[in-house]
């Protein structure tokens, strides 16, 4: 059925077709509708679930993480500051390999203190071992929550999944989202979780027992495995989500009129939205642009990328965050990609955009894709700083 | 007692860990779960109890068990109570979690506080030996007044940890949760009354237990017995029960010893008996037992 939603909504609404047994949650901005919808619905009855509101996020995730060591089915959202407090048990989740699912509403890292959109919070658990999707707007929010909890429980995988969605942008706007009907579908594509290893008094085990050097290295190169294996399991997942419910936003990435492109904006989250639309009109005017969308940003869809960008000439990265004392984070590991396969003939040029909920205007966009031609290997540079005072 | 071998065997917390010798913190954790019996899951916060009881592939755990990170025993063991809600599971099963002094009282404190408060049917056990042990003695927030850590150490400016032990089930107590107790693994029986009383009670239960540390009270490990029941007998460590914010009962003080009996055999406290300051420290010690014999009606 086809309704206008919320971000938050239509996600309180994908996890509730997933029908989670724990929910755990700490407030913070812009994370609260998601939880405030699904505390709804389990006091509504339309969700039967134990909803634990915790005091802090390291708890929450915590509580996750005891209840899926049970094998049940968990879920937990969060952001920024919340998310750097959580960090230590993505960890740990991941490290156990429990497949929790968690929803970051993306937003800025203090100080400055500021509760708007970017993706420096996301950045900051790039290597906890979760695998790392990022939505570009609400109906994709809503699919990727289902495929999340099938990638996340695949017995190969087993690995919490971190779902991006940009805080405001996506969290607090409205967009008409095509839901499920039948959840009876839901439960033909996502069947009940069974975990092999779990805590159970008729069979124990000791979970998150001591590693020590001569058994340490081992369970990470499992890890890193598993991750690998997620590859295949998120295309499958996507493949069959189209096929089940008429929906695709990509695999590991989407392509947007690239075909014959010579110059490719690469970019994650709902800044694609803007980025399209300035593609189009290049496009009637007959310039050969195109878009790269990475949607898992982890595993990273390195093979898939140089599959996609041989024909290019110009790669232009578009991210809301940054490494201070480097620069992009994506377009540092887009080059490695390249560097990889030998690919060198393509320039890539680099830019940090939108830090804090700065707009990122179709004229911003414009003004790169006119640049790219005349500009090689810019790592990171700002664009649309605005108070020359503070400089 | 002696037991048979097949009793040794079936035993949930099993030999062949590389527990201290005179480890009472093991003796304790034994007690336990001959009480609570195998339909029980366990969490255990970092730390020594984790360290010396699951080197992979080994463990003495016979139920499941599971230990995530220092400061979230009490985080995990609501998940799982929530879990075991989930499928129906919890009337036939009793949830703990575990930690020491350091990961309760300190770093652990605010998981344990809103588990507390949301009242989850878990019984929290606190392991009290009165320092991080596991990383080499380190004073904690539990350490006692005047106790030698590697981090309150004596010297000619110091007599050691300057602050008294905090009141930690007193803090338990303040959350107003159906049960708090103090025991000794000096006292085994009474030990394993309060593990039984507290597996009846529905809804959060607090346990802290003085458990004796061989290398970081520096004793001989035949000691560790006596020196955990003269930490009683002195008065440093009262053993109680309440019942949400009500004190239903103490052990009395069968033979008030000075607390000197009990400081002389630790060689944390050995700087105590150099000369005439440190007896005036010992002074003070003998008040803030005093005080606990007054505060709870010990004799």
């Amino acid at each position: 059925m086809k309704k206008v939603l919320e971000g938050s909504m239509a996600i309180a609404d994908g996890v509730r077709m997933a029908a989670p047994h724990v929910i755990s949650a700490y407030p913070i901005t812009p994370q609260t509708h998601i939880v405030e919808h699904l505390s709804q619905m389990v006091a509504d009855g339309d969700l039967e679930a134990e909803f634990i509101m915790v005091e802090s996020e390291h708890t929450a995730a915590s509580v996750v993480l005891g209840a899926s060591a049970c094998g049940v089915r968990t879920y937990t959202a969060t952001a920024s500051q919340g998310l750097l407090y959580m960090e230590e048990v993505i960890y740990n989740i991941a490290g156990m390999r429990f497949p929790v699912v968690l929803t970051v509403a993306n937003r800025a890292i203090s100080a400055p203190i500021n509760i708007w959109n970017d993706m420096q919070d996301a950045m900051a658990i790039r290597d906890t071992g979760a695998i790392m999707l990022v939505a570009e707007n609400n109906q994709e929010a809503y699919d990727m929550h289902i495929q999340a909890f099938k990638i996340a429980e695949n017995p190969d995988v087993m690995l919490p999944v971190v779902v991006n969605v940009d805080g405001f942008v996506l969290t607090h706007t409205f967009e008409v989202v095509e839901t499920i009907d039948d959840i009876k579908k839901v439960k033909d594509y996502l069947p009940p979780l069974n975990m092999k290893y779990k805590l159970d008094v008729n069979n124990p085990y000791s979970f998150g027992t001591v590693g020590e050097p001569s058994v340490y290295m081992e369970s990470r190169f499992n890890l890193f495995n598993a991750m690998n294996l997620s590859k295949k399991v998120i295309v499958e997942s996507a493949q069959e989500y189209e096929e089940m419910f008429g929906k695709f936003h990509g695999a590991l990435i989407d392509t947007y009129k690239m075909d014959d492109a010579k110059t490719v904006i690469v970019a994650m989250g709902s800044v694609l939205g803007t980025i399209k639309d300035v593609v189009d009109e290049l496009r009637e005017s007959g310039k050969k642009v195109g878009v790269l969308k990475i949607r898992s940003f982890r595993p990273f869809p390195e093979d898939e990328i140089v599959a996609v960008v041989q024909n290019t000439q110009n790669l232009i990265v578009i991210e809301k965050a940054i490494s201070p004392g480097k620069g992009g984070i994506l377009s540092m590991e887009i080059r490695d990609v390249l560097y990889k396969h030998k690919v060198t003939s393509i320039n890539v040029n680099g830019y940090t955009l939108g830090l804090g909920g700065r707009d990122i205007t179709p004229k911003n966009i414009y003004d790169l894709i006119l640049r790219a031609e005349k500009e090689e290997n810019v790592d990171g540079e700002f664009i649309g700083l605005m108070q020359q005072q503070y400089l | 007692m002696l037991l048979t071998k097949e009793e040794t065997h079936a035993q949930l917390f099993t030999m062949g860990h590389t527990g201290c010798s005179g480890c009472a913190q093991s003796m304790a954790v034994k007690l336990i779960l001959e009480v609570l019996g195998k339909n029980t899951i366990a969490t255990t916060a970092t730390g020594c109890l984790e360290v010396f009881s699951t080197r992979y592939p080994e463990s003495s755990w016979r139920i499941p068990w599971i230990h995530s990170l220092f400061e979230n025993s009490a985080a995990v063991a609501s998940g799982i109570e929530a879990a075991l809600k989930a499928m129906g599971k919890k009337e036939d099963t009793t949830v703990i979690a575990q930690a020491g002094d350091g990961g309760t009282a300190d770093i652990g404190l605010q998981a344990l506080s809103g588990m507390f408060e949301r009242n989850h049917d878990v019984l929290y056990i606190c392991y009290d030996n009165g320092a991080y042990m596991n990383t080499g003695y380190q004073r904690s927030g539990l350490t006692p007044f005047d106790a030698y850590t590697t981090t309150s150490p004596s010297g000619k400016k110091s007599f050691g940890n300057s602050r008294p032990k905090k009141y930690m089930p007193e803090i338990a107590i303040a959350h107003r949760i159906p049960y708090t107790a103090v025991a000794s693994a000096g006292y085994p029986i009474d030990l394993q009354k309060k593990v039984k009383k507290a597996k009846s009670i529905k809804g959060s239960k607090y346990l802290q237990i003085d458990v004796p540390c061989v290398p970081g009270w520096k004793y001989e490990p035949r000691y560790s017995v006596k020196i955990a029941q003269l930490a009683v007998q002195t008065g440093l460590y009262p053993l109680f029960e309440a019942e949400y914010d009500k004190i239903i009962s103490v052990k009395k003080i069968s033979k008030k010893t000075p607390v000197e009996e009990y400081l002389k055999l630790q060689g944390r406290f050995k700087h105590l008996f150099k000369d005439e300051a440190g007896r005036a420290e010992i002074e003070k010690i003998q008040k803030i037992a005093d005080e606990n014999i007054e505060r709870y009606g010990l004799i």
